[in-house]
């Protein structure tokens, strides 16, 4: 016959000497520095480059063909850079062609709770529905680089246009001259910021966290004097491709395939 | 789409859509102010220059008050942009590590040259009345003519000849340096191509020539109620004599906002109907009714009155503040509708925004109150070393009894 008591008694043993073992284990995890976790790089050749600037030429693809609303890529940007309420660092447009050539736009909170009503209230029946995600454009010849006047804004060979926000003197010129209004003043710290295609991330060879975590392949991102990448092999292919405002003359690194004339 | 808030200002989006990030007017009423005041600094220097450098005799009476009238604004010329930075505590490195590309680089140069260039001319013309208040006065207050006298006493001829050399030096090299100055601000609005509101070539001359009409506006205006005040009496010719600058700085100025107008509407670029949509839409009030039909066409037609038939001096005198407080209240809506109109309309080229400055805050209405109110405050300090009248100072006899006493 078992006794009762007595497995009870053993297994209480048992489970106080794991709560206590379990416990030790995790306090010893949090003081002795561990390894940094290993990943897979998502960039060929970026996790070992200690170089100032990189000798990659990197280009921003925004498939809109592809693009279904979902609002993923704002939300990993809302939570990777903590971006206030209000701001947008990167935003997703709902584009709706009605049968008469009306052009309707709309980004209510800048696509952040994905598109997952129809719009309402439209006169005529809708023809054609698209959408279409926004964010830095990294001109070549950026104009918020031109009017910083202390030169916090900056531009790196790798073609990344950044924000030194310690030299910042949050004067809103660089928000002004964007033709693409990428930029904001952030209330927090009070000085400009914009979608910097996660370069943090680049820097480490993971891709920017938008295109990360876009579920339809939306958003490339990659170096195009790598013959082998997407990036590369899109833009040199017969696509319709073009960029957001040409006749600016900023030569933007953001190319967006499949641009339709109603978008600006 | 909500309303944002930024800086305490509401802004709602008005028509269809507008870029999210453009729901925020980021360069409020303080940057309405900043050109508003360089341009009263510019225009009351042109004033004092067209006696000094051009010899227009009949300025005289108020050649020295329009040099501490734009001293006294160019002292807070800084003080709304300062207001607006996100960071005013960094703004020396605009001196420190500017960049030479950026066209709001050059304000700190500019401004300091100017306010330098500024403060010696007023020193080099009032030499001989600050050497007259060294010598009456003892102590602390005897250093400190001494010091605006630049320690020198010598009231001779040669001296003054020579004093008389600099001082047109100085009027002569103000005269462009103005123009830079506030050529300069219209050029920082103007260089944003982003902006088909603001990226005109002619947005700086617009700038300059408002800047002309709101400084000699100011002047005449001030000196009508000072002159009315102390119950002296107002050298009519000199009134007279402005009101035709006025009229004529004033009908380049309106022409040329005018012809910006019917230039985007004549050329009719993709950017007209995003104008047009700003102009007949959010700016309809500021801009048509309030700066072009009120503060426009009126004192155009009162100062053609004015200038053109031969009025008694009581009638000139009873319009001449007003059209000069008019055409003060034009040069501000114009900045308003130049600087918060940019703004009203988004890159989205489909949508506009609308916008009420709050009362609190730094850059409130309050503050800008405040901004606007310190430069007579310090024109009154000024005014208590710097005699603004030539009948206050010390006569002839008495500078040189007091040269003879040394």
């Amino acid at each position: 016959m078992v006794d009762i008591e007595k497995e009870i008694r053993k297994d209480r043993r048992k489970f106080i000497k794991n709560v206590l073992s379990g416990t030790i284990a995790g306090s010893l995890l949090l003081v002795i520095p561990l390894r940094a976790t290993e990943y897979i790089e998502q960039i060929p050749g970026m996790k070992d480059d200690d170089n100032t600037f990189t000798d990659k030429n990197f280009v921003f693809i925004v498939d809109i063909t592809v693009c279904i609303g979902c609002g993923s890529c704002c939300i990993a940007d809302k939570a990777e850079y903590k971006v206030p309420d209000g701001y947008y660092r990167t935003w997703v447009e709902r584009y709706i062609v009605d049968i008469h050539d009306g052009v309707y736009v709309d980004s209510p909170d800048g696509g952040l709770g994905g598109y997952t009503k129809a719009r309402e209230g439209l006169p005529h029946p809708i023809r054609d529905t698209f959408f279409v995600p926004k964010l830095c454009n990294m001109c070549k010849k950026p104009s918020c680089v031109q009017v910083c006047p202390v030169g916090a804004t900056y531009q790196t060979k790798d073609n990344f246009v950044l924000v030194d926000n310690t030299r910042c003197v949050g004067c809103s010129y660089c928000v002004q001259a964007c033709p693409y209004s990428i930029r904001f003043i952030n209330p927090v710290s009070h000085t400009a910021e914009k979608c910097t295609w996660c370069y943090h991330r680049v820097r480490k060879g993971l891709l920017p966290a938008c295109v990360t975590v876009c579920p339809t392949g939306a958003r490339k991102f990659g170096d195009l004097d790598d013959p082998d990448s997407e990036v590369a092999q899109l833009l040199r292919a017969p696509h319709v491709i073009s960029v957001l405002k040409p006749d600016m003359g900023n030569e933007p690194e953001l190319h967006y395939l499949g641009l339709r004339r109603e978008v600006v | 789409m909500n309303a944002a808030m930024h800086h305490g200002d509401a802004v709602s989006s008005l028509t269809n859509y507008v870029f999210p990030n453009d729901l925020h007017v980021h360069w409020s009423l303080m940057i309405v102010l900043y050109p508003y005041i360089t341009g009263i600094v510019a225009g009351a220097f042109i004033v004092s220059s067209l006696y000094h450098v051009f010899g227009i005799k009949a300025l005289r009476p108020i050649s020295r008050y329009s040099l501490i009238f734009a001293l006294a604004f160019l002292a807070c010329a800084t003080w709304p942009l300062l207001l607006h930075l996100g960071h005013p505590e960094r703004s020396f490195s605009m001196f420190l590590t500017p960049n030479p590309q950026s066209a709001m680089a050059g304000f700190g140069f500019i401004y300091t040259a100017y306010l330098i260039l500024l403060v010696h001319e007023i020193l080099f013309i009032y030499r001989p009345t600050m050497v007259g208040f060294w010598h009456a006065s003892s102590g602390l207050k005897r250093k400190f003519y001494a010091f605006l006298a630049f320690f020198n006493d010598n009231l001779s001829k040669d001296a003054l000849a020579l004093d008389n050399k600099i001082i047109s030096f100085l009027a002569g090299l103000g005269i462009p340096m103005a123009c830079v100055l506030h050529g300069y601000v219209g050029f920082i609005f103007g260089g944003v191509k982003a902006n088909p509101l603001w990226a005109t070539p002619l947005m700086p001359v617009i700038f300059l020539l408002s800047a002309c009409v709101s400084g000699i506006a100011g002047i005449v205006l001030t000196y009508v109620i000072i002159m009315k005040f102390k119950g002296k009496p107002v050298d009519m010719d000199c009134i007279r004599t402005s009101l035709k600058f006025l009229w004529g700085f004033f009908i380049l100025d309106f022409v040329f906002e005018m012809l910006e107008v019917f230039s985007h509407a004549y050329m009719a670029t993709h950017h007209w109907h995003v104008l047009e949509n700003l102009y007949w839409g959010p700016l309809y009030t500021t801009f048509w009714v309030l700066q072009v039909r009120i503060f426009s066409v009126i004192p155009f037609i009162l100062l053609g009155i004015l200038c053109l038939f031969k009025l008694k001096d009581r009638i000139v005198l009873f319009f001449a503040p007003i059209v000069s407080l008019m055409i003060l209240i034009q040069v501000l809506l114009m900045r308003w509708n130049v600087v918060i109109g940019g703004q009203l309309m988004s890159n989205s080229t489909r949508g506009q925004v609308s916008f009420v400055p709050h009362w609190e805050g730094r850059e409130g209405i309050i503050a800008a109150i405040i901004v606007m109110t310190a430069p007579w405050v310090i024109l009154f300090i000024l005014s208590k070393i710097f005699p603004l009248w030539l009948e206050d100072e010390p006569t002839e006899q008495q500078l040189s009894e007091a040269s003879a006493s040394t």
